[in-house]
Order: structure tokens, then sequence, then C-alpha cells
């Protein structure tokens, strides 16, 4: 039985006047890629952010539920954030390299929590660049702008500078889409590495992508998980309707 | 010979080749302008130009009537004036863009900031005589002067700052505190250093229109000519601060005042070498601090 790191129960978050997310009840499975499917403005990216709250950061969301992190419920008020984000890391849609060098890009985040030793910092930067299959590329210039590298390099280096706080959990959103194909190849073989060690949540707009690396996927409309599966089974027998027409490309 | 369907039938359009003669001549005479004036200053001015003019402070005694004491003015006017109000403009900045939730507040203090810029340069005069000279009982100081033209630069460093800071992506913001940084943390390694240019440029502007004032100071920091009396281990120096100090441009009028052309252009020679001098420092600063480079 394989163990649920992240289960939300009766999650439902608005936004103004805008439901965004209606009940939404899942488990996300430990060292696992589930991925959330679904149209634009379903609320596939809006749950992905709360379970590191980082829609705390948008003003008037009020967010209902809950959200348990290895039994935890992260919207404690006990909680501290940068606690929950070292262990639950995050990669955005657009890669966004702090405006420094590639070595202080990675070790930005264990330089937060405390580490100052320019040995251990070595040592993590290099680990870190290496799990994200960029060490080769950029060992030469580490002290160079992040600035300067392709998309799909600073990409890696975003998932470098996340996997450097050692997460437990990485969340991605949609983390090729503004790469091209052969970057993009390289990031989805690397997330079959990272479910080795990380529980990785991915949200992507391509549906070919979800079938190819995920093991479980949720399927996303309005607001509400229409269905939640293991991803051979969501793909090839879906049990909604609605699921059906949508991988099918009925609508979309 | 070209048909008529042939992209070869250039054509001469006189309209747009009087728009070019007539655009290069207004940047023409903007550029003469400029240059004229600095050349005549310069030549007017490095007459009266001298070793002690420039080390010496005026003295019956000596016979000597030196504008060393006047730069010294300048410089400690500048100093003590952007120490106070660069911490407070970044800050205001700060608390407007990063942690004010925007709405009406916000466009309150932002307007009056800006009107605050565009007040006349007597009236904080005015204000900094009777309430940091006298009500305050600060009198005629460096001090009084210095308060009193933080009043008038404090919305430059406020609003270049601003537009600094709203440059700045909020993909950096996120990214930031997606990874656990605190907002304080965030705002000191990332948006501050990215802001550093535009933070730059206000101090510029600022220093500019220090070094340009004369209404606000001289009925604040006075007109006094005398060099800070430094002791052994350095007091004195702070001491300045309490006692009247005049700039190089209330030397300036005063001189005119006086009908002392000579000495007037002297001065503003010096004016205006300090001016680039300090433009060249910072533009060199803002190149060194921009993170954005791609090297």
């Amino acid at each position: 039985m394989i163990k649920d790191k992240i289960i939300t129960k009766g999650l439902n978050l608005h936004y103004g006047t805008n439901h965004a997310l209606k009940d939404v009840d899942m488990s996300i499975k430990e060292k696992a890629i589930t991925a959330f499917i679904g149209p634009s403005g379903c609320g596939k990216s809006t749950f992905l952010k709360t379970l590191n709250r980082m829609n705390d950061l948008v003003p008037g969301v009020v967010i209902e539920g809950s959200v348990i992190l290895d039994g935890e419920n992260i919207y404690d008020p006990r909680v501290d954030t940068t606690l929950l984000r070292k262990k639950i890391g995050m990669v955005f849609q657009q890669p966004n390299p702090f405006p420094m060098s590639i070595y202080d890009n990675v070790a930005y985040g264990p330089r937060i929590h405390g580490i100052k030793s320019k040995a251990k910092l070595d040592e993590i930067v290099e680990q870190s660049l290496i799990g994200a299959a960029l060490f080769d590329e950029v060992k030469d210039r580490l002290k160079k702008s992040a600035l300067g590298l392709s998309g799909g390099q600073q990409q890696r280096l975003c998932i470098a500078r996340a996997l450097a706080v050692e997460p437990e959990v990485l969340l991605m959103d949609e983390p090729t889409s503004a790469l091209d194909p052969i970057s993009t190849l390289k990031i989805e073989d690397l997330m079959s590495e990272l479910k080795d060690k990380y529980t990785v949540a991915i949200v992507t707009h391509n549906m070919q992508q979800a079938a190819r690396i995920s093991d479980y996927t949720a399927f996303f409309l309005v607001g509400e998980v229409v269905e939640f599966a293991a991803t051979d089974t969501l793909f090839t027998r879906p049990v909604d309707k609605r699921t059906e027409d949508y991988i099918t490309g009925r609508f979309g | 010979m070209p048909t008529s369907n042939s992209i070869f039938n250039k054509k001469v359009r006189p309209l747009d080749a009087i728009a070019h003669i007539v655009i290069y001549l207004f940047a023409s005479v903007s550029i003469f302008l400029l240059a004229g004036i600095v050349s005549y200053v310069a030549y007017r001015g490095l007459s009266s130009i001298n070793w002690s003019f420039l080390t010496t402070v005026p003295s019956a005694l000596k016979g000597t009537f030196g504008i060393a004491g006047n730069i010294v003015n300048t410089l400690y006017i500048i100093i003590i004036t952007l120490l106070i109000a660069v911490p407070f403009g970044v800050g205001a900045a700060i608390y407007l863009n990063e942690y004010a939730k925007p709405g009406k507040m916000v466009q309150l203090i932002e307007f009056t900031t800006e009107t605050l810029a565009g007040i006349p340069s007597i009236v904080f005069g005015l204000f900094g005589y009777v309430f940091f000279g006298i009500t305050l009982n600060l009198g005629y100081s460096i001090l009084t002067g210095s308060l009193t033209l933080v009043l008038m630069v404090l919305p430059l460093i406020t609003r270049n700052t601003q537009e600094a800071l709203k440059t700045v992506p909020s993909s950096y913001r996120s990214g930031a505190l997606g990874i656990g940084a605190t907002k304080w943390y965030m705002i000191r390694t990332i948006l501050l250093p990215s802001a550093m240019p535009g933070i730059i440029t206000g101090i510029i502007l600022s220093i500019g229109r220090i070094v340009g004032e004369s209404a606000a100071l001289l009925f604040t920091a006075g007109s006094g000519r005398l060099l800070p009396k430094v002791g052994e281990y350095g007091e004195g120096l702070f001491q300045k601060v309490l006692q009247p100090g005049g700039t190089l441009t209330i030397e300036l009028y005063l001189s005119m005042e006086k009908a002392q052309y000579d000495v007037a252009f002297g001065i503003a020679f010096v004016l205006l070498s300090i001016v680039l001098g300090i433009n060249l420092l910072t533009k060199f600063l803002s190149r060194k601090f921009d993170v954005n480079r791609q090297s």
C-alpha cells in the first residue's frame, strides 16, 4: 500500500465572489507523480498553490477545509510557512531565476535556512545541479549570471533551486509550457528520476505529458475534481462522460 | 526603365526631408546651448580659479578670499541630507509597494508626495526656518538646512525607488517566498538589489537638487564661510553640523549680489565640476550594482 503524502478534505477556495475550488478531496501518493489536468480556468493551478499556501499572497482569498501533510494541517495557525515551504517546494510556469549568479540562485534556499559554511554550500549546489541534470552544462560558469542561461536551462536551475532545500514534495505549475520540445523532454526525463526521492505534483495543459509521466491523474472542471484515478485507468477507461469527452479532445 | 508597377520608382518626399532638417536643428540648438553655457562659465571661471581660491577661506587678516569653507559646507549638506532622506525615502517606497494594501490610502500618500515635489523651494525655506530653526531651536545651522532639504528630496527618492520596485518581476517575489524566504529576507536579497539602479537615480537627482538650492538654504543653513575647527581626534567635525554654513550656491548668490562676477563665475565652474563628478560617479556605481546584467 502506497502511503498518502498529502490529503485534502473538503477544500473550498473563494476568490472574491468566484468559487474557484469546490469540495476538493484528494490524496497525493508518496514518491509518485500526480498530474492535474483540465481546461484553462478549471482550478488546477489554484489547487496546486493551496498545497504550499502560495495563495496566501493573493489578497481576497478565502480558504476552507484542510490540507493534511504527514498528519499535520498546513492551514493550522501554528504553521510556520518558511518550514512548510522547505518541505513543499515549488517550480513555476515561467522560469524565474533570480538576478544573481547560478551558484547564488541554488544557494539561496539553504542560506534562508541558515547554512553558511562554504564547503557545505558548495556541496549542496553541486548535488542540486546534478539532481536537476544541469551540472555538466554550467559547472564552468557557476559565478556567471543565471539570466544568461537558455529558457530550458533556467527552468532546470529553478528545479535545482527547489531541490537545494531538500524538500519532500515538489509542486510544478506547468513547468514546460514556456519551453521548446527538447527542453521539455529533458524536464520530463528529470521528473521520472525525481519521483524516486520526492513526491511530485504537476499541473499540465498537455494531456500527453500527463499520460507519459504521471502515475495518478486528476481531471478538474470548473473547480471540481471530476475524476481522480491511476493514470492508465483514467486515460483508457474513464468513468465520467466529461472526462472521456475531454481526453478524446471533444472540448478543452 | 522601371514599369509603373516596379518598386524602383523612388520618390523624394519633401515633408519628410523638411522634418528631418528641422528635428536635427532643434537637437543641435539644445546641444549648443549646453556647450555654450559650460564653455562660457569655464572661460570666465577658470581665470579666477587658482590653488588659493580653492583652499582658503575669506580672511581680512591674511588677505585671502577662497571658497574652501563653502565646498566643505556643500559636502556636509549633501551627506547629511542623504543620510536622513535615503533610509526614509527607500523605506516609504518599500512600504507603499510591498506592504500597503493598494487603495485610497496609498493613492493619497502618492499624491501628497508628488505635490510635495512641486512646492517652490522658498516655501520649504520658510517652513524650515520657522520649524527646525526656531521651534526646534536648531538656529541657522547645517542641520537645519539639511532637514529642510530632506523634505524636498524625499519625494525624488521615494518615487524613483517605487518605480524601480514596480519593474521587478513579481515572479522573483513568488520564487523567493516559494522556497521559504520571509518577506523581509526577500526584500533584502532580491528586491533592493534589483531596485538599486532606480535608487541611485533618485540619489543623483537629489544631489542635483541639493547642490542647486539657494532659496531653501539662505534662512536655514545660513551663509557661514569658515572651515570646521577640527581637533586632534576629529572633534569639531560634528560641532560643525550645528553651526551655520553657506553652500557654494549661496556664496554664488552673495557674490552676484556684490557684483563680484569673476568670483561668481569661479564658484559656478566649481559647482559644475562637482555636479559632473558626482554624476559620473553615480553612473559608474549604478552600472556596478546592476544585477540584471547577463554576464
